[in-house]
């Protein structure tokens, strides 16, 4: 078994000025893919919109320069992540497929396994 | 490859083989199923690899799979499976297509990394790193070398033909250098379309694109000339086209055919079966040719097909036709330095008199082309034009 993350990105706007019964349906989705791969999902969040972000790079110096906004601005925005265990990476992308995303996509990236 | 996860050590379980097999065939004769011979030989020597080196256990663990057979349970019937998969692997979606084609080369086709590296025009340190990264992607990724599940298989086996078909391609009509031809790729092709279409005999893809390979390569003897000219379809000498692939060909795109609808091998097969089984270029059915093309676009929609279509309507309906037919592409982005689009109304032009016009659409035509042999070409057919 190995873990994969799967990185959700959605275009802000897309979610944000959906009419609701769109936005149930993305929940909805969402329910379901927990209820169907339970065990499976070790975990995982929305995160607010890239408003809320906040980015912290080294000076160069000795400090740290604090900016307003994302730390790669990108039409499509990480919006969410799911952290889950699969047998491989077509399982993995099989499981991606089941995540709604009708704003954006997916990526499926391998957990470093450090020893 | 099932008893490995780890490609490097696969790999060299298999040229272990080969040298092996080199030793013991020199001495024993050759075994009644070379290839299950090789991959037994490979799968011993990686089992006894594993078990020796500890180092490898400890430093990879993950790496070798828990379910390793014993080597006297190996079913030699179960062995063409293994080509299936590792194919599956090589040329998995999550790869590159450079990455795809590499690999396919170097552990399908035993190549080595500087032979894939001329094959592509590349250095061998670029090949090489090339395929060091799909070999870590592999692992790091966990892809799996299994063949796909029913479902999926089509699809994937899809991405193998493609990567078969631009093996065959790149190799046909080489993009740049002095050859037209590049036969070593070409044979590399034929010999996957084969191994393909005997893994899976009931795919009327691998139909197609193996009679679409025969068909075309049919003709690699004539299409260039004793002072390495090309020489078009029109001129080629038919009665040295390679009959017995022609026949081999023939017989597969009437099995390729039968699904509905058709693909797009079965259909550029169907194309090169009305060229070979016509005995002049005159007698061609153009009119067949069109309604293939047409069906062609509908199936895979691309600005070469319709290009290729144009054509075809200017040979079945004369120059004035074909060139409209053509005029309507010339604002195809995807055409845009594209050297057959020049060099086809160029043709037409001629024909129809239009010598100044068709000058400058040569012309055209030669900024776009750096293959020797079809450079030289359009030279001839612009130094022909009356000044």
């Amino acid at each position: 078994m190995a873990q994969y993350l799967i990185l959700i990105y959605s275009l802000e706007e897309g979610f944000a000025g959906a009419p609701s019964d769109v936005r149930d349906e993305i929940g909805a989705g969402h329910a379901a893919f927990a209820q169907k791969y339970g065990p499976a999902i070790l975990g995982g969040n929305a995160l607010q919109p890239t408003g809320a972000a906040t980015s912290v790079r080294p000076d160069g110096a000795d400090g740290f320069t604090v900016t307003d906004g994302p730390f790669v601005e990108t039409k499509e925005a990480l919006a969410g992540y799911y952290l889950v265990e699969a047998n491989d990476l077509d399982a993995a992308v099989a499981m991606a497929k089941d995540v709604p995303s009708p704003f954006g996509g997916l990526e499926v990236r391998p957990i470093a396994v450090l020893n | 490859m099932r008893v490995t996860r780890d490609l490097d050590l696969a790999e060299e379980c298999v040229q272990d083989a080969y040298a092996k097999a080199l030793q013991s065939w020199a001495s024993d004769g050759v075994p009644s199923k070379p290839a299950a011979w090789l991959t037994t030989t490979a799968r011993n020597r990686a089992l006894d690899i594993i078990r020796r080196d500890a180092l490898f256990r400890r430093a990879m663990p993950e790496l070798v799979m828990d379910d390793v057979a014993p080597v006297e349970d190996v079913d030699v019937d179960a062995i063409p499976d293994d080509r299936l998969r590792l194919i599956c692997t090589c040329c998995h979606p999550a790869l590159a297509r450079e990455a795809q084609v590499a690999l396919t080369l170097r552990l399908l086709c035993g190549l080595s990394t500087a032979d894939v590296a001329h094959a592509f025009l590349v250095s061998e340190t670029t090949m090489a790193a090339r395929i060091t990264r799909a070999k870590k992607k592999i692992a790091a990724a966990r892809i799996p070398y299994r063949v796909p599940d029913a479902a999926e298989l089509p699809g994937r086996i899809g991405a193998v033909l493609e990567v078969v078909h631009l093996l065959f391609t790149t190799g046909h009509t080489a993009t740049s250098g002095a050859e037209l031809v590049r036969a070593d790729l070409v044979e590399r092709a034929l010999q996957l379309a084969r191994m393909l279409r005997a893994l899976l005999p009931d795919d009327a893809d691998v139909a197609g694109l193996l009679a679409l390979l025969l068909l075309t390569d049919a003709r690699r003897d004539t299409r260039v000339g004793p002072d390495g000219e090309l020489v078009l379809l029109a001129d080629q000498d038919r009665g040295r086209w390679d009959r017995a692939r022609i026949g081999e060909g023939v017989e597969l795109v009437r099995d390729a055919l039968r699904r509905r609808p058709p693909s797009r091998y079965a259909l550029q097969a169907a194309i090169a079966a009305v060229h070979a089984e016509a005995p002049t270029w005159e007698q061609t059915d153009w009119r067949e040719i069109v309604a293939l093309y047409g069906v062609l676009l509908q199936v895979w929609p691309s600005p070469v097909v319709a290009l290729n279509r144009a054509v075809a309507v200017g040979l079945a309906d004369g120059p004035a036709a074909g060139l409209a037919a053509l005029d309507e592409l010339t604002g195809e982005p995807q055409l845009a330095g594209y050297a057959y689009l020049p060099s086809s109304r160029a043709e037409f032009l001629h024909r129809l008199g239009r010598d100044d016009e068709a000058r400058v659409a040569y012309e055209e035509a030669l900024h776009f082309t750096s293959n020797a042999v079809e450079r030289a070409f359009l030279e001839r057919r612009l130094a022909g034009l009356v000044r």
